[in-house]
């Protein structure tokens, strides 16, 4: 099935450049956030916020067809 | 030396100093300035009249080694929304008033001509000098520099620039920053309008031989400033996301939650948040040779602030906000940041709150005055303020004003202060802060987007209503709190977080002032504030039916076709404690 991954802050450099963060991946029916982090191969050295279809969720959290998936390090401003 | 609280009496040209009451002497920033304005300022007074007071204090930790700590507070009865205000900024004013030993300055009263004067504060005491013909009409660029030639590069200038003088509901107090420039503002709340209602275009204050903060325990303070230093920087916020990439990296998050207020407040999403998003924002600024970690005073750790180039290199403006970028932008729908960094550099100049202008400039595309969209328009119409035009006066006197001009009723306002950067529908616990804080619609002022949106302090569900007023209550006092310190607010990501970090700051507070504070007693602080506000505005006539937000945010906002569902009562329910 295919998710759309949005990457954001330091997390963009695991994308090319002109990608800006956004791209369509093609992962394994029933996979889970945890499975998506580790194909993409995201550092799991600090923690992540995870938004499907803008909402939080935990990297438990399965996957569908045409997920909007958002992955952010952590960041903060006011 | 014993601290002194300097009062400036502008009806007699007279300055007097004394002593610290008893009372304040555990007391700085807003928990001082609140207080002050509690105690000597009726609440029934004109905001702009002889009656009203404006009470600049530098926070309790202000003018040491503690890091990010040159935060300053200014306080009044506002023009903008009729109630208290402490509007606190950056910048280089509150350390070196600390250097000097100044507690607070109240400045009362009124001139009976219609005469500008700038404010000389040295060692030696207060001076005043009628500037009326040098400097006014000056936008703060130019007064800073000119102030900043004369009295030697070391010094800080705080002004007001045209909007101050037309005493606008908008006008914002400026604070130069490390290279002079008027980067840093009291914006909120038209505390620029209260400096020039009382014939003050600038205040220079120069620490020249000042004999520096008195601190108890040296060694004690040291080992926990050091402490709190590496709480700071260990934090992934605070060490690293605000130096890299500034407040604006919250664009994009608040995009992907649904949650960036679109075409004034009617879409959470914004199709053009990636070309004004924190990380295209990083990489124009490197591109073009600015900083993307700059300090808006000597000490800071977490760096948020910035210089931005335009294209040909040379300095447009810094201190370039998310709020800022958020309201000229997606709220606008404008998604050239060149044009915001040009509105930023307007409004810092002409002397307005660049969040209420943004929302402002927001209601003005609602009215049709421009159309969504138009940058140019914009830019326009906030060079009309500095202009002092019948229009730019409206603009300059805020959301709610024009508004009501034009007769609408999507005005994001609450007490009549713009609503910033974060919509209540889909970030509740917002929500409860705008309708319920004594400040009016203030983000900063129980900023739940922490556990809303950042993870920051606990996970809250942004778009249920369940644990949201005790999220904001939490938040609001633990601010007050803060904001009595002189630490930046952005402190607080770590002391959320990091159960080592508050005791260092009780510690630092214990060993400057000889003090034996526990962590208990920073809660008591920030309650005990809030009351003194919160009687403040019940007396000036606000009740519970001030504490609500505009009825509008009862209709659905897409993506997530969320209303804010939470009650009157529970909104009630926020000052019970």
């Amino acid at each position: 099935m295919e998710v759309e991954v949005r990457l954001f802050a330091t997390l963009r450099s695991i994308l090319a450049k002109e990608d800006r963060g956004v791209g369509i991946v093609d992962i394994e029916e029933g996979s889970s956030v945890d499975d998506l982090i580790e194909y993409l191969e995201i550092p799991r050295d600090i923690p992540l916020i995870i938004m499907i279809n803008g909402q939080r969720k935990s990297e438990e959290s399965l996957l569908k067809e045409g997920d909007r998936v958002g992955i952010f390090p952590p960041v903060g401003g006011g | 030396m014993s601290l002194k609280i300097y009062r400036v009496n502008m009806s007699e040209a007279k300055v007097s100093v004394e002593d610290v009451k008893e009372e304040y002497l555990a007391l700085g920033g807003r928990g001082l300035t609140s207080q002050i304005i509690g105690d000597e300022v009726d609440p029934n007074c004109h905001p702009l009249g002889a009656n009203n007071k404006l009470v600049i204090a530098p926070g309790l930790l202000s003018g040491t080694m503690a890091p990010s700590s040159g935060r300053l507070s200014v306080g009044t009865k506002s023009p903008l929304t009729g109630g208290i205000k402490e509007s606190n900024a950056g910048g280089l004013a509150a350390q070196k008033l600390a250097k000097l030993g100044i507690k607070a300055i109240i400045i009362e009263g009124q001139p009976k001509e219609d005469k500008f004067y700038t404010l000389k504060v040295t060692k030696d005491g207060i001076k005043f000098e009628d500037t009326s013909s040098e400097l006014l009409g000056k936008g703060n660029y130019e007064v800073m520099e000119k102030l900043l030639v004369e009295g030697g590069k070391k010094a800080c200038v705080m002004s007001i620039g045209q909007a101050g003088e037309y005493k606008l509901e908008a006008a914002s107090i400026a604070v130069s920053d490390p290279e002079g420039r008027p980067t840093r503002h009291c914006g909120r709340g038209g505390t620029g309008a209260v400096m020039g209602s009382k014939g003050i275009k600038a205040i220079v204050i120069d620490e020249t031989d000042a004999p520096g903060v008195l601190v108890k325990d040296e060694e004690k303070f040291r080992g926990a400033a050091r402490r709190f230093t590496k709480n700071l920087l260990n934090h992934p916020v605070c060490g690293e996301g605000l130096p890299q990439y500034g407040t604006a990296v919250l664009v994009n998050i608040l995009n992907e939650a649904g949650g960036l207020p679109t075409k004034n407040f009617r879409t959470g999403r914004f199709d053009g948040a990636e070309s004004i998003s924190g990380e295209t924002l990083a990489e124009t600024i490197t591109e073009r040779k600015g900083n993307t970690a700059h300090s808006c005073h000597p000490g800071c750790v977490m760096r948020c602030s910035q210089i931005y180039n335009d294209k040909e290199g040379n300095y447009l403006t810094g201190g370039f906000e998310y709020e800022t970028i958020w309201g000229f932008g997606a709220n606008s729908e404008v998604d050239d940041l060149d044009a915001i960094a040009t509105m930023d550099r307007i409004c810092d100049d002409i002397g307005v709150d660049t969040i209420e202008m943004a929302v402002t400039i927001g209601v003005a595309m609602e009215a049709g005055i421009i159309e969504f969209g138009d940058a140019q328009g914009a830019i326009n119409l906030l060079k009309e303020i500095g202009e002092g035009t019948p229009l730019g006066r409206m603009i300059g006197n805020g959301a709610g004003f024009t508004g009501k001009a034009y007769g609408l009723t999507r005005v994001p306002v609450v007490k009549n202060q713009g609503i910033p950067a974060y919509d209540p529908r889909a970030v509740k616990g917002q929500g409860v802060t705008y309708a319920t804080s004594t400040m009016g619609a203030d983000h900063t002022a129980g900023y739940a987007v922490t556990a809303n949106i950042l993870d920051v302090g606990g996970t809250v569900d942004p778009l249920k209503k369940e644990g949201q007023v005790e999220l904001s209550r939490n938040l609001q006092i633990a601010t007050a709190a803060v904001d009595s310190t002189g630490l930046c607010l952005f402190v607080a990501f770590a002391i959320l977080d990091d159960a080592e970090a508050l005791p260092n700051v009780v510690e630092m507070l214990n060993a400057q002032y000889g003090l034996e504070l526990s962590v208990g007693d920073v809660t008591e602080l920030g309650k005990s504030i809030l009351k003194v506000e919160r009687k403040f505005n019940e007396k000036a006539g606000f009740t519970k039916k001030d504490d609500r937000l505009p009825e509008f945010f009862k209709e659905e906002f897409a993506p997530h076709n969320v209303t804010f569902d939470i009650s009157d009562e529970d909104l009630d329910e926020v000052y019970n404690f």
